[in-house]
């Protein structure tokens, strides 16, 4: 953006100021399921302009480069957005995490390269952290990713000292970063730098557990978003700092409600190494899980007059959504009314299970708020959960002890009766015991969700 | 950078966490996960950066490729995020709630 403005150069700047607008009436219109759709059409619209701005306003000198990168990401892209299945919406988006990240990291990189020496301080340090949010967001996210598809345990990595060597990586990077914003021409601290943020994305994320990666999730989001938002701090990039900054502000929002939802600390998210910990037999658990079979389950559900669903990851991985709408459907069309409870942390995303859901063409109006239908729970017939645990441990709201005090649950304990759909009679992903399984309102169908369902329709037939 | 335009870039940093603080808050958590879908696909626009990086720089074949890979890793969010959103956002518009369902005051 130096010299003198051609005319070239104030297109571009235009195309710019009209796609921030875009972009923020595009999130304006995400407050509401009808007006989202469109709202993402303007946001197309306003990065497609601001890719023309760039390549006519910018002086481009070589072409090459940038029509294959066009090409191979686009290719890359839209066969991503075609093939994900809505099960891997969570992985998915860690990867697209991953790949933003990186991107914000490259740009910093290549600033350096080539104009390191002439930049000022405030410019330097705008680089600095771009570089190393980028790139400790680009590992982190894969390991995410990892976690999530299971190509990495997604149980917690511990081991004794890892606080420790976490805050030995972490003061190394900010040793780098300090020094190499005083003293820019030694370029191996630069790189350093790069380097030790590469790891320190890793291990921030290796200790998590799966039942917090909706937190983790909203983080890496938001450090994405302040990546691109620090990118244009050094190009002096307007557009770059509004659409980094919303994208940072939504993730961080979102970081927020998850952490209130489990009623735990980002801190403590992640340094606290939750899963790994197997609480005390908190609840005197010496009670029985008493099982139930399919056919007197069916006749429970064909005859109550109020059935609500509570879907949790089991749903995702047993791919139950389907199952569970054709279920649902069968019981509506002998006039029980059914609802969905959803708690905000309910699979490994923010949305996830309203995706799931919407995904089987289960209406939104159906589905309902930890809020909205926690109420209604005493007066509901049977509450059926379908792969959910902790959301649902009475624990959490009566044993001050537990070691999840405190979050909030859906109450079904409340409900007349419970029917619990489970994998087998093991603990959930957090290793605690469930008092919910041994209450006497409770039983449990064991088997694949997705099969259990399926079967539980066809008795429903029958009755 | 000279002190006027850092200042303008804090004003801009700053009016647009505030309005994205307005505008992210008021969207419900039924859309939680288009959102984030979204808002990476927004961030995306790293891609301007990354275009200039590929091709605007003279004299620097290896910016030329550090741009191309980041050309490539920032179209792929783009074109996979705005992909994804739409499809997920498609499903949520697909049936109109009916009046059968949902309205808490009817109990057949």
């Amino acid at each position: 953006m130096n010299g003198a403005y051609h005319l070239t150069t104030y297109f571009m700047e235009a195309t710019y100021l009209i796609a921030s607008i875009l972009f923020v009436l595009a999130l304006k219109g995400m407050s509401r399921p009808e007006t989202a759709r469109r709202g993402m059409f303007l946001a197309e619209a306003g990065m497609f302009a601001a890719i023309v701005g760039t390549l006519v306003g910018a002086h481009i000198v070589t072409w090459v480069w940038i029509i294959a990168g066009l090409a191979l990401g686009s290719i890359i892209g839209a066969w991503m957005a075609v093939s994900v299945p809505m099960t891997a919406m969570p992985q998915r988006t860690a990867l697209s995490h991953a790949f933003g990240a990186l991107a914000a990291a490259l740009v910093g990189v290549g600033e350096f390269l080539v104009h390191a020496s002439e930049m000022s301080v405030v410019t330097r340090g705008a680089l600095g952290f771009e570089v190393m949010l980028g790139a400790l967001t680009t590992t982190g996210s894969l390991i995410a990713a990892g976690k999530l598809q299971g190509v990495i345990a997604g149980k917690p990595v511990q081991f004794r000292g890892q606080s420790a060597i976490n805050l030995l990586i972490f003061l190394a990077m900010v040793g780098c970063f300090v020094y190499f914003w005083m003293h820019p021409a030694v370029v191996a601290v630069f790189y350093t730098m790069l380097g030790v943020a590469f790891l320190f994305g890793i291990m921030l994320v290796i200790p998590i557990g799966s039942a917090d990666m909706p937190v983790v999730m909203s983080l890496l989001n938001s450090y994405a978003g302040l990546a691109a938002a620090a990118t244009g701090f050094v190009l002096q990039n307007n557009v770059l700092i509004i659409a980094g900054t919303l994208d940072g502000f939504s993730g961080f929002i979102l970081s927020v409600l998850m952490c209130k939802a489990m009623n735990r600390s980002i801190t403590n998210v992640l340094f606290g190494g939750f899963g790994a910990v197997i609480a005390e037999a908190s609840a005197n658990t010496g009670g029985v899980m008493r099982e139930i079979s399919l056919d007197d389950a069916a006749m429970q559900l064909a005859f109550a007059s109020r059935v609500v669903f509570v879907p949790g990851y089991g749903l995702a991985i047993a791919q139950a959504q389907h199952a569970v709408r054709e279920l649902a459907e069968l019981l509506e069309a002998r006039g029980v009314t059914v609802k969905y409870a959803i708690h905000p942390v309910a699979g490994r995303m923010p949305g996830h299970m309203n995706v799931l859901l919407a995904e089987a063409n289960v209406p939104y109006s159906a589905l309902y708020e930890m809020e909205q239908i926690n109420p209604e729970f005493p007066t509901t017939d049977v509450a059926v959960v379908i792969g959910a645990n902790d959301v649902v441990n009475p624990d959490a709201r009566d044993n001050p002890k537990s070691i999840i005090a405190g979050m909030p649950i859906l109450e079904v304990d409340r409900a007349r009766s419970v029917i619990v759909l489970k994998r087998g009679q093991g603990r959930g992903f957090s290793g605690l015991e469930n008092p919910l399984f041994f209450k006497d309102c409770t039983t449990m169908l064991y088997g694949d969700a997705k099969s259990s369902l399926s079967h539980l329709a066809q008795a429903v037939q029958h009755v | 950078m000279n002190p006027a335009v850092l200042i303008a870039s804090v004003y801009v940093f700053a009016l647009a966490a505030f309005l994205g603080y307005q505008v992210i808050s008021r969207v419900p958590p039924l859309l939680h996960t288009p959102l984030m879908s979204a808002t990476n696909a927004i961030s995306g626009i790293s891609l301007i950066g990354s275009l200039v990086l590929a091709g605007a720089v003279k004299g620097h074949e290896s910016a030329h490729v550090l741009g191309f890979v980041a050309v490539t890793a920032a179209t792929i969010n783009v074109v996979g995020g705005f992909g994804i959103t739409d499809r997920m956002l498609k499903m949520f518009g697909k049936r109109k709630p009916e009046s059968k369902m949902g309205t808490k005051a009817v109990a057949k």
